[in-house]
């Protein structure tokens, strides 16, 4: 068997044995909070005759490891239960949410990513001139500043007093495309510039790390344009770190977003699974740190393939 | 001039100016603002309600796990959900009366012990079923039998026996109980076809609009329900309840249009909110009160001279400017204010005054170790700033409160009704009796104050049983008082709900008996 295609599986088989260990430790983690599920539906409404009625019907009196591996059990044949609060279907109900998530984690990706390259190339081309340093500055004071803040400064000047965007960010099947679109205007441009510095930067350093080498010379003396050296020669042999990068950026614009969400009232998974751990639904939140960590290990796989993919030697191993 | 006047009296009512543009012209015309805001709101009434238009409310207190199961409801959201699509037998009107909705007609027995409700004829569910007494003794049931996991089971618990006896609907009690009817008006009785018991989160009643979209924790649509038996209610075609649960957000969402009224608006705020163009503030007073409670039989708080000191060392009319931005009113160390029925205004109000604190802090004895209060913002809105507050009048009086900051979350569940002195809030019941029985009554699972006191017990359930005002108002006074001069209750404060409406919305109507009109805001109000 070819070798990459080895290295493919075990990775595969690595990040589902993570998985497992992610669920324990989401489940462990659930059990130590103070309180459970019924009381927290209940709240300061809380009766004894109705917390032990609705602990019953919540089939909590069991064991935890008898829940956990009931839930495990339904998992393996894809079933990922209902939710305890409010007895909603799971796999329906956070399908939705999945969906509003990649939604808004594609757009902002698809602006930033092409963005955060493209600057840093310009950066590059001008190292230690004011474009440089001009998109440099932005970059870092826009990352460094909250992204809630951000978010609430552009909801007043472009939202509130121009009237150009919606401040509320909330998508519905009824709307079409274009109006999606305007309507997450707003948070795909904060969560640009969130995402925007880490990238531009990683291009840049990891571009000026191979200009240094010396076919980088060799072709400038060809009489190469700067560009075509830093887009032809250099950037390929930059590809690995900037993968890297750009797929920790895109986990986070799925997994890490749930600020934003708040703010722009997005309905995505991270409001989602802020209100279930807070009720103690450990199912949806189960459900929901299983599709996270599977998000994460998965594009953690694709940048380490890529990286393989990007350098010959290991491509052809002698 | 008059002529003028008239013609811009009848374009406001029938919403073809605003509000703004009102006061404007009237101000050119010679006419003071207050008297064109009177003026107006006499137009508006004049010409009635208008009809159609799609209502959106951006709210707070919604979360994903929420579902229409009226037993369930809790906060803003479901509740507002539960006035969409139902109704109760009765509802308490804005003067704090009974009125009738499902129920045509309220009667008792000389004793109070029996009520018959008569149910109204001619109303259908949602599902095309019509409305029987049936449906009634199903849903009263299904809150109050033992699987019943209900908000209202506490409310139930007085009931012996329910029948159906031809059109009506009878309640037998245990003891008797004057404010029955007040009872029957909790927001969780929400009557349902066979009482729900096959599907309670259906959202199916006979209520004013039908359920379009339900997205828990991002949306609910509803449509007007063309049936509906009560044509003074139900204005607009649709409404759209928003959840927006960030405050700021929420602010945007009014100011830019996106919605037309939204709750909870910050007191920091309201003043400039109430500033911008096309928007206003509501603020109704209600019963709902800031507390700060100590166990009655735990250690220091045991000694009444400890407990009346601390009441000396807050300063209520400091908060009510501070935490509630005068969004509010003082409270006086009892849970009951101007909000209630039969509240007795010659009770003397408490006041911050620590000499006294400092004299009845030394008659109890106490070591002069730190008292130890529990807070966490989730008690109240700004409940770290009042225990802040509260520990530096304290301080004034020699009194040493240590400040214990805990989390959010598990804070109703490990700390209140738990520990011994902590930061909490009320909600407040429709009547006094509701209250007291509630909190107050030693037997009661929410004492979160521990009080028992075997005299005030009995004046409670005579109080319930007393058909004669006067008397009630008195033997209420009594408790009162008692609460306020032994209880474990300190209540600096009664907060105002605070809402923010667009000048498109017209039919506002103060309701000091809950928040949002009641949360009756959708079927009353309409779009100019």
């Amino acid at each position: 068997m070819h070798p990459v295609l080895i290295l493919v599986v075990q990775r595969i088989a690595l990040g589902l044995l993570l998985l497992v260990a992610a669920s324990i430790l989401i489940f462990a983690g659930t059990m130590i909070l103070p309180g459970d599920v019924a009381q927290s539906i209940l709240g300061q409404s809380a009766t004894p005759e109705a917390l032990a009625n609705l602990r019953a019907e919540l089939g909590l009196n069991e064991p935890p490891v008898t829940r956990y591996f009931n839930w495990l059990f339904g998992v393996v044949q894809g079933d990922l239960g209902t939710a305890l609060t409010n007895g909603q279907d799971i796999a329906t109900s956070m399908g939705r949410r999945l969906s509003n998530t990649l939604f808004l984690a594609f757009w902002a990706a698809a602006v930033a990513v092409p963005l955060a390259i493209f600057l840093g190339l310009v950066a590059v081309l001008y190292r230690d001139r004011w474009p440089d340093k001009l998109i440099s500055g932005v970059t870092l004071a826009s990352i460094s500043i909250p992204e809630f803040l951000i978010g609430y400064v552009l909801m007043y000047f472009v939202a509130v007093q121009l009237g150009w965007f919606s401040t509320v960010a909330m998508i519905s099947d009824s709307m079409s495309l274009l109006e999606k679109l305007s309507v997450i205007a707003l948070p795909v441009a904060v969560l640009t510039l969130v995402v925007l510095a880490h990238m531009m930067r990683m291009t840049r350093a990891a571009i000026l790390n191979v200009m240094q080498s010396a076919y980088i010379e060799t072709a400038e003396l060809k009489g190469l344009s700067a560009f075509t050296v830093i887009f032809r020669h250099a950037f390929p042999n930059a590809i690995a770190p900037i993968v890297n990068v750009v797929m920790i950026n895109l986990a986070y614009l799925v997994v890490g977003v749930v600020v934003i969400e708040v703010v722009f009232v997005y309905p995505g998974m991270g409001q989602y699974l802020v209100d279930h751990v807070s009720k103690r639904d450990v199912p949806v939140v189960q459900a929901c740190g299983l599709v996270f960590a599977a998000v994460y290990i998965g594009l953690n796989m694709v940048a380490d393939i890529v990286s393989i993919l990007a350098n010959p030697r290991l491509r052809h191993p002698k | 001039m008059k002529d003028q006047i008239e013609h811009l009296k009848k374009r406001v009512g029938q919403g073809r100016i605003t509000r703004r543009e009102f006061v404007g012209r009237m101000g050119a015309l010679g006419v003071s603002a207050a008297m064109a805001n009177v003026m107006m709101a006499q137009a508006v009434r004049a010409e009635g309600p208008k009809k159609g238009g799609h209502l959106k409310m951006g709210s707070v207190g919604g979360e994903s796990t929420n579902s229409l199961d009226p037993a369930a409801a809790a906060s803003q959201v479901p509740y507002y959900n539960l006035n969409l699509f139902g109704d109760t037998l009765v509802e308490v009107t804005p003067e704090g009366k009974v009125g009738n909705r499902l129920a045509e007609e309220v009667s008792s027995s000389p004793d109070a012990k029996t009520w018959k409700f008569k149910i109204r004829k001619g109303v259908e569910f949602h599902n095309g079923k019509p409305l029987t007494p049936e449906d009634v003794l199903r849903t009263m049931e299904r809150h109050s039998n033992e699987e019943s996991k209900s908000g209202a089971l506490g409310v139930m618990r007085g009931i012996e026996s329910m029948k159906v006896e031809g059109d009506m609907f009878s309640v037998t009690l245990k003891t008797p109980n004057a404010d029955l009817p007040y009872l029957m008006a909790d927001y969780h009785l929400q009557i349902q076809p066979d009482g729900g018991f096959d599907n309670p989160g259906a959202g199916i009643g006979t209520g004013p609009y039908i359920l379009e979209e339900d997205q828990p924790g991002v949306r609910h649509v509803w449509s007007r329900n063309p049936n509906y038996w009560d044509d003074s209610r139900g204005h607009v075609d649709s409404v759209e309840i928003l959840v927006i649960n960030d405050a700021t957000a929420r602010m945007a969402a009014l100011q830019s249009g996106q919605v037309h009224l939204v709750n909870r608006v910050d007191p920091k705020v309201a003043d400039l909110v109430n500033r911008a163009p096309g928007v206003r503030i509501e603020s109704d007073s209600g019963p709902g009160h800031y507390v700060f409670i100590m166990h009655v039989d735990t250690e220091p708080f045991s000694s009444n001279d400890l407990r009346l000191a601390l009441k000396y060392a807050i300063d209520r009319e400091d908060m009510v400017e501070k935490i509630l931005r005068g969004f509010g009113t003082v409270g006086n160390d009892m849970p009951i204010n101007a909000a209630y029925p039969l509240f007795d205004e010659t009770i003397p109000q408490r006041s911050y005054d620590p000499e006294k604190a400092a004299e009845h802090y030394k008659k109890s004895g106490h070591d002069g170790s730190p008292i130890i209060l529990r807070v966490s913002d989730v008690a109240f809105p700004g409940a770290i700033e009042a225990a802040q507050l509260f520990q530096e009048t304290a301080k004034a009086a020699g009194i040493p409160l240590e400040l214990k900051r805990e989390p959010g979350d598990g804070y109703w569940s490990e700390v209140w009704n738990t520990q011994p002195f902590c930061a909490s809030y009320w909600s407040g019941r429709p009547v006094q009796d509701q209250m007291y029985s509630t909190a107050y009554l030693s037997t009661a699972d929410w004492n979160d104050t521990r009080w028992d006191n075997e005299k005030f017990d009995k004046m409670l359930l005579e109080a319930r049983a007393e058909l004669d005002e006067a008397r009630r108002k008195e033997l209420y006074s009594k408790m009162g008082r008692m609460i306020r001069d032994e209880g474990g209750l300190i209540c600096p404060m009664f907060n105002d709900f605070i809402t923010g409406v667009s000048d498109k919305v017209q039919g506002w109507v103060d309701d000091p008996t809950g928040e949002t009109m009641s949360g009756r805001w959708s079927s009353m109000l309409w779009l100019a």
